[in-house]
């Protein structure tokens, strides 16, 4: 089922949740809203289910206009960050619940619902907690029933949001693996929403990034990565470091170190602002011609890897950077020695950025 | 290793009491006045309602509620709590859902309004209705034009005891389902459950506990509220005298042992009450705890 948003706004008060939204999604896609908190992103999602009502705009299911449908005959399957599991009922009266409020025409007998529920809780691993209460289960036990309970009336969609943000991180990453392999299996057209940018990156086919309201990207997960439309997505997309620059006619001066920007070839001289990522930072225990001299401030190691402050010498800014334990080792350098580095990755935006 | 970890604990056990707990003497000196006051305001006025009622034997005090005067006061009381406690439950269910689903405006006045009926004196709630009913109030003319009367008759006494009673039901619910939010109800939705349905399978069974609970207190209120109905019901003998009115009659006729014959019927009821309500409590507190 494909999901057509056409020119959707939404007001809390005088808060803006959604600025003239249009996003098409593809049938079977796997994609992920990704924002701050505020960026609009949860509320988009519960317009699509119909658990909100856009102030304006379309929303389309199969080219078949559903703005007005009332989210009982939406047909998506919903998942919450908190479960919302029915706290009354069992696992399996939880997952059988959608079946059994079905009208009698249309309700499955209780032999078949009692095997498809049989069947979705060994989908989602969980067959033997089907007479426990959710309040017996942990988050993540819980998350994959809601899942299952979305499953059972054969949703056309399945919304997602949140779905791992109430849970510790290991059960999160496994949790996250594990939707990206079940989808892949049963290929429902899927949406759900993350702050996480690793989550997004790591899960979906395709990452549409959101900043007030508005739509900052739409790609696939290399392409938002690689190739950032604009500074905030950028910055969202993990750590990253900021420089002033010159750019003229194609070339970008950063204090002695000149870089290629081709994108602004014709361009007057003006100020931008260069962007580089911690892990795109090479560093040296000898001088190097264009390298900017720091002093290595802070090194930490964290498990396989060593963040860096350093401080330039020229204007004692900050930066960050990241790399590999095994290759710093070799460098023989310590805390409070004189390195150099060279940025391997520059990409320069025009303006004073963000 | 393994012996320092079995110690240790014994250790600060035995050491903590001292470090956090009161003196002996404060806590006995506590127990003790709770105690007296519990005996001289509760146990012995109960004790003397039930040695009263039965002080001339089981007969007397059977012949005594048995009266028809007695009986039509049972009945009136019966059968204004059949009105005005599901009454008061759908009218419960209804604000505290308003308030706890939904944004309007006005919101926090409902909120505070609706705890007027307690804070009202019902001898003025009683004169409210009065003035408002009654052949000489606002309404009068046109009722007594149109034959419907509501003072001086049952209608009045249901009237103030449904006023009185109201907030019962829906402050044992508000914080409940605030406190509840709407997720469920949501999830039940996308899963093409109805709003009927919704209600009947998930906000109810939800709230099922906070709704016995308002239901007795409710109830408890109705059975006794006296100010308000002593106005406007007019103490009319078998007719509109329920039996909190009855009771006081009788009192004032010097007949004191059917006066505590009816008033241990009373309490008799408010006793099976108390009984509900802690078991709904209890019921309550075990559910929390396996969630």
């Amino acid at each position: 089922m494909s999901i057509s948003i056409e020119q959707v706004n939404k007001r809390f008060g005088n808060f803006v949740a959604l600025d003239n939204v249009n996003l098409a999604i593809k049938t079977g896609e796997l994609t992920a809203l990704l924002g701050p908190s505020g960026s609009g992103k949860t509320t988009l999602l519960r317009i699509i289910a119909g658990l909100e009502q856009a102030d304006s705009g379309i929303i389309r299911f199969n080219n078949e206009d559903i703005t007005g449908q009332h989210v009982s005959e939406r047909g998506v399957g919903f998942v919450f960050q908190h479960y919302a599991l029915f706290k009354h009922m069992t696992v399996s009266e939880n997952v059988a619940y959608g079946l059994t409020v079905k009208p009698k025409k249309f309700r499955p007998s209780k032999a078949e619902i009692a095997k498809k529920v049989n069947n979705l809780l060994e989908l989602v691993q969980l067959g033997w907690t089907a007479d426990r209460y959710p309040s017996q289960l942990s988050g993540g036990q819980r998350q994959r029933i809601a899942l299952a309970r979305a499953l059972a009336v054969e949703p056309k969609m399945l919304l997602l949001d949140e779905p791992f943000g109430a849970l510790d991180a290991k059960v999160r990453a496994e949790l996250r693996r594990w939707l990206r392999r079940l989808h892949d299996e049963i290929h429902v057209t899927s949406v759900f929403v993350t702050h996480d940018q690793e989550e997004a990156l790591e899960v979906a086919d395709r990452i549409v990034v959101m900043n007030k309201g508005r739509i900052e990207q739409d790609g696939t997960p290399e392409q938002v990565y690689d190739n950032p439309a604009n500074p905030f997505v950028y910055e969202f997309l993990g750590n990253v470091n900021l420089f002033h620059a010159r750019v003229k006619q194609g070339q970008s001066s950063i204090g002695d170190l000149q870089v290629p920007s081709p994108e602004y070839t014709n361009s007057e001289e003006q100020d931008g602002l260069a962007y580089v990522r911690p892990h795109e930072i090479d560093v040296f225990n000898l001088p190097q011609p264009d390298a900017i001299k720091v002093k290595l401030d802070l090194v930490t190691i964290v498990g396989p890897a060593v963040r860096l402050e350093v401080l330039a010498e020229s204007d004692q800014q900050l930066i960050h950077i990241e790399q590999p334990k095994e290759q710093f080792k070799q460098l023989n350098l310590k805390q409070g020695d004189t390195a150099w580095i060279l940025p391997r990755y520059t990409k320069v935006f025009l303006g004073e950025g963000i | 290793m393994s012996s320092l970890a079995q110690t240790q604990p014994a250790l600060a056990a035995a050491s903590l009491p001292k470090a956090t707990a009161e003196p002996a003497w404060v806590k006995w000196t506590l127990v003790t006045v709770a105690l007296t006051f519990l005996t001289l305001f509760l146990v012995l006025p109960l004790s003397v309602v039930l040695y009263g009622a039965f002080e001339l034997g089981v007969k007397v005090w059977w012949d005594a509620i048995t009266e028809p005067d007695a009986l039509a006061a049972i009945r009136l009381t019966l059968f204004v709590l059949v009105i005005v406690v599901p009454l008061n439950a759908i009218f419960g269910i209804a604000i505290a859902w308003a308030i706890a689903k939904f944004e309007f405006k006005g919101k926090t006045l409902l909120i505070s309004i609706i705890d007027m009926p307690f804070a009202i004196s019902p001898v003025v709630v009683g004169l409210i209705f009065v003035i408002l009913f009654g052949s000489q109030g606002w309404l009068g003319p046109w009722l007594s034009a149109h034959d419907i009367k509501i003072v001086f008759a049952v209608p009045g006494i249901i009237i103030v005891i449904l006023f009185g009673t109201l907030p019962f039901v829906a402050r044992e619910l508000i914080p409940l389902m605030q406190q509840q939010g709407k997720e469920e109800e949501e999830a039940s939705l996308t899963l093409g459950a109805s709003g009927w349905k919704t209600f009947w399978y998930v906000t109810l069974p939800n709230i099922k506990w906070g709704l016995i609970y308002g239901v007795v207190l409710c109830n408890a209120r109705a059975m006794g509220e006296f100010g308000a109905v002593a106005i406007v019901s007019g103490r009319i003998r078998g007719e509109t005298n329920t039996m909190p009115l009855h009771i006081e009659v009788l009192y004032n006729e010097y007949m004191f042992t059917a006066a505590f014959a009816v008033s241990s019927l009373l309490t008799g009821l408010a006793l099976v009450t108390i009984v509900i309500k802690s078991w709904v409590e209890y019921k309550d507190e075990r559910r929390h705890k396996t969630a």
